[in-house]
């Protein structure tokens, strides 16, 4: 067989698994949003579930999952980014720093249920929390971590040496210098990672079955005292998510709607984490043109 | 030969050897660089003249497996033994790198980045350091209408006076050049030799340059290095027209290099 002939198929190979994997994300997309968008109304979105009837909405659902990606997201972007800063800018070169690589790179592949069974000891049982929304929030901070470090890291070396040079060589301190040039430099990347990740954060369920729980209690949308029972903004309150939701319809729902609310259920999901990717897209895009364009 | 006006010794340097890692790049270098003159160093890619230059502020520990033997005395004080700090030291020996690499900020941000971090805070005072280093550069003219503008929209040359000047406005002794000129024009190169000559009534200068026509036009003293070493030091005029080593004369005659 002569090259030009195993090149063609080597490109027509390629292609191939291309339009493989489009065409898969596609059918999906139009699967989950054929059958879920109808349910969409105003309604659905604003009303809370129901346990026998039909007619169910997720409100609740939905601002749980709003809310722990909020505190999971706090909780994991400053220690993320200190953890990135590290590895690039302080960690030597050596068998500690490939120890520490390691372990990151194996906290970021840990089954999300073992992540959730760990949390179910750890932030319920010996905390003696519970069901919490903070205990949810550490079990995502768990793989959420290695991700953030991952990113922040990789945007922070790729920050022009000459710009940091340029920094160092006037006398700058080196925690000036990552203060003030660097982690500009780096910002876009590390936004970009940060909405990345929540995407994921958004659709786990399997850490939050057993830290965050399976019920909600009745919420009252006008209290914002953060220490009442009733209120959203509790953090020691369980909360079941969107994706817990649906899965939990799924195997014990008693309602007579099941399929129209997981379906509705995972239309909004599947739309959210679609935003999620686009917007970091976008932002990332629009942020790096405002740095480097000779305005 | 001018005896009387006794230049202040800026930098001693006595048998420097550099290491990286097993690489033996520097080898028994000694130089001696005064206030008020331009030094060029001069010599093939790889003959270590970069790596010579950026021991002079030690910007070189940044680079991983770096070991140094002897001494480089900044006013006679030796970077290699006492605790030096980096700090004090980088804001006294100025750097000027090989393509300009202003902060994507505005030019005004640009020249006030060192001055505030060390401490400057007065508005008036900045904005007179930012007027007076700009004029020392003489870009002055140019860029006064749009201070606040980004840094980035300037010209190759234009980046490099910038750079120049925000290196000024820490107020160094010395300014370090690491081939200044190799990315610009020949238009935007003299503007920046002319501003080395004017920078001199002021400052020590070392270039490290690979345009001999550049480095006899403006340069004081020069020295010639080869693998590691320095063949020949002198003053400029003499290097050009009668170099003692016949490897100083091959080089700026142009038989390799």
């Amino acid at each position: 067989m002569n090259s030009r002939i195993t090149d063609r198929i080597a490109t027509g190979v390629f292609y191939t698994i291309a339009a493989i994997m489009v065409a898969l994300l596609l059918y999906l997309f139009y699967f989950i949003l054929s059958n879920g968008l109808p349910q969409v109304t105003w309604d659905f979105l604003t009303s809370p579930s129901s346990s026998y009837q039909a007619g169910g909405g997720i409100r609740d659902q939905l601002f749980n999952s709003l809310y722990i990606l909020f505190i999971t997201m706090i909780i994991t972007v400053p220690l993320g980014v200190c953890g990135g800063i590290y590895m690039a800018e302080y960690a030597k070169p050596g068998k500690i720093t490939n120890f520490i690589r390691t372990c990151i790179e194996m906290l970021a592949s840990l089954p999300s249920i073992v992540v959730g069974l760990f949390g179910l000891l750890i932030f319920v049982n010996i905390t003696g929390w519970g069901y919490t929304i903070i205990g949810g929030a550490l079990a995502l901070t768990i793989f959420n971590i290695p991700v953030m470090v991952r990113v922040t890291e990789d945007a922070i070396r790729s920050v022009p040496k000459e710009q940091k040079e340029a920094s160092l060589a006037l006398g700058i301190t080196r925690w000036h210098t990552i203060k003030t040039v660097i982690l500009p430099y780096a910002f876009p990347g590390i936004l970009t990672g940060a909405i990345l990740a929540s995407g994921r954060v958004f659709g786990e369920a399997a850490a939050l079955l057993y830290t965050a729980g399976l019920s909600t209690p009745t919420l009252d949308y006008g209290n914002w005292n953060p220490f009442a029972e009733n209120s959203p903004l509790n953090i020691f309150r369980p909360a079941e998510t969107l994706a817990v939701h649906i899965w939990s319809v799924n195997t014990q729902g008693l309602i007579p709607d099941v399929r129209e609310v997981a379906n509705g259920a995972s239309a909004v999901l599947v739309i959210a984490v679609l935003v999620f990717n686009l917007l970091a897209r976008w932002l990332g895009s629009v942020i790096h043109k405002k740095l480097t364009a000779g305005k | 030969m001018q005896v009387a006006a006794a230049k202040e010794t800026i930098f001693q340097v006595n048998d420097l050897n550099l290491w990286y890692d097993d690489f033996h790049a520097l080898k028994d270098v000694s130089l001696e660089a005064l206030n008020n003159e331009i030094y060029a160093i001069i010599g093939p890619s790889g003959c270590g003249k970069s790596t010579f230059i950026k021991t002079l502020n030690l910007m070189i520990n940044m680079e991983p497996g770096v070991k140094m033997t002897g001494e480089i005395n900044y006013k006679n004080k030796n970077l290699l033994d006492s605790r030096v700090d980096l700090v004090d030291l980088r804001r006294k020996v100025g750097m000027i790198f090989q393509k300009g690499n202003p902060f994507p900020q505005s030019i005004y941000d640009n020249i006030v980045y060192g001055p505030k971090i060390h401490g400057i805070k007065k508005k008036s005072e900045l904005d007179e350091i930012v007027e007076t280093t700009l004029k020392d550069v003489a870009l002055w003219d140019e860029v006064k209408d749009r201070l606040k503008s980004s840094a980035m929209g300037l010209s190759g040359g234009q980046q490099q006076r910038l750079c120049i000047a925000r290196a000024l406005a820490t107020k160094p002794d010395v300014v370090l050049m690491d081939e200044p000129t190799s990315a610009l024009d020949p238009i935007s190169t003299l503007k920046i030799e002319e501003l080395m000559s004017e920078l001199k009534k002021k400052y020590c200068i070392v270039i490290v340059t690979h345009n001999m026509q550049q480095a006899s036009r403006i340069s004081d003293k020069t020295a010639f290095f080869l693998h590691g070493r320095v063949v020949e030091s002198a003053e400029t005029g003499k290097i050009f027209s009668n170099p003692e080593d016949k490897r100083t004369e091959d080089y700026i005659s142009g038989r390799f290099g």
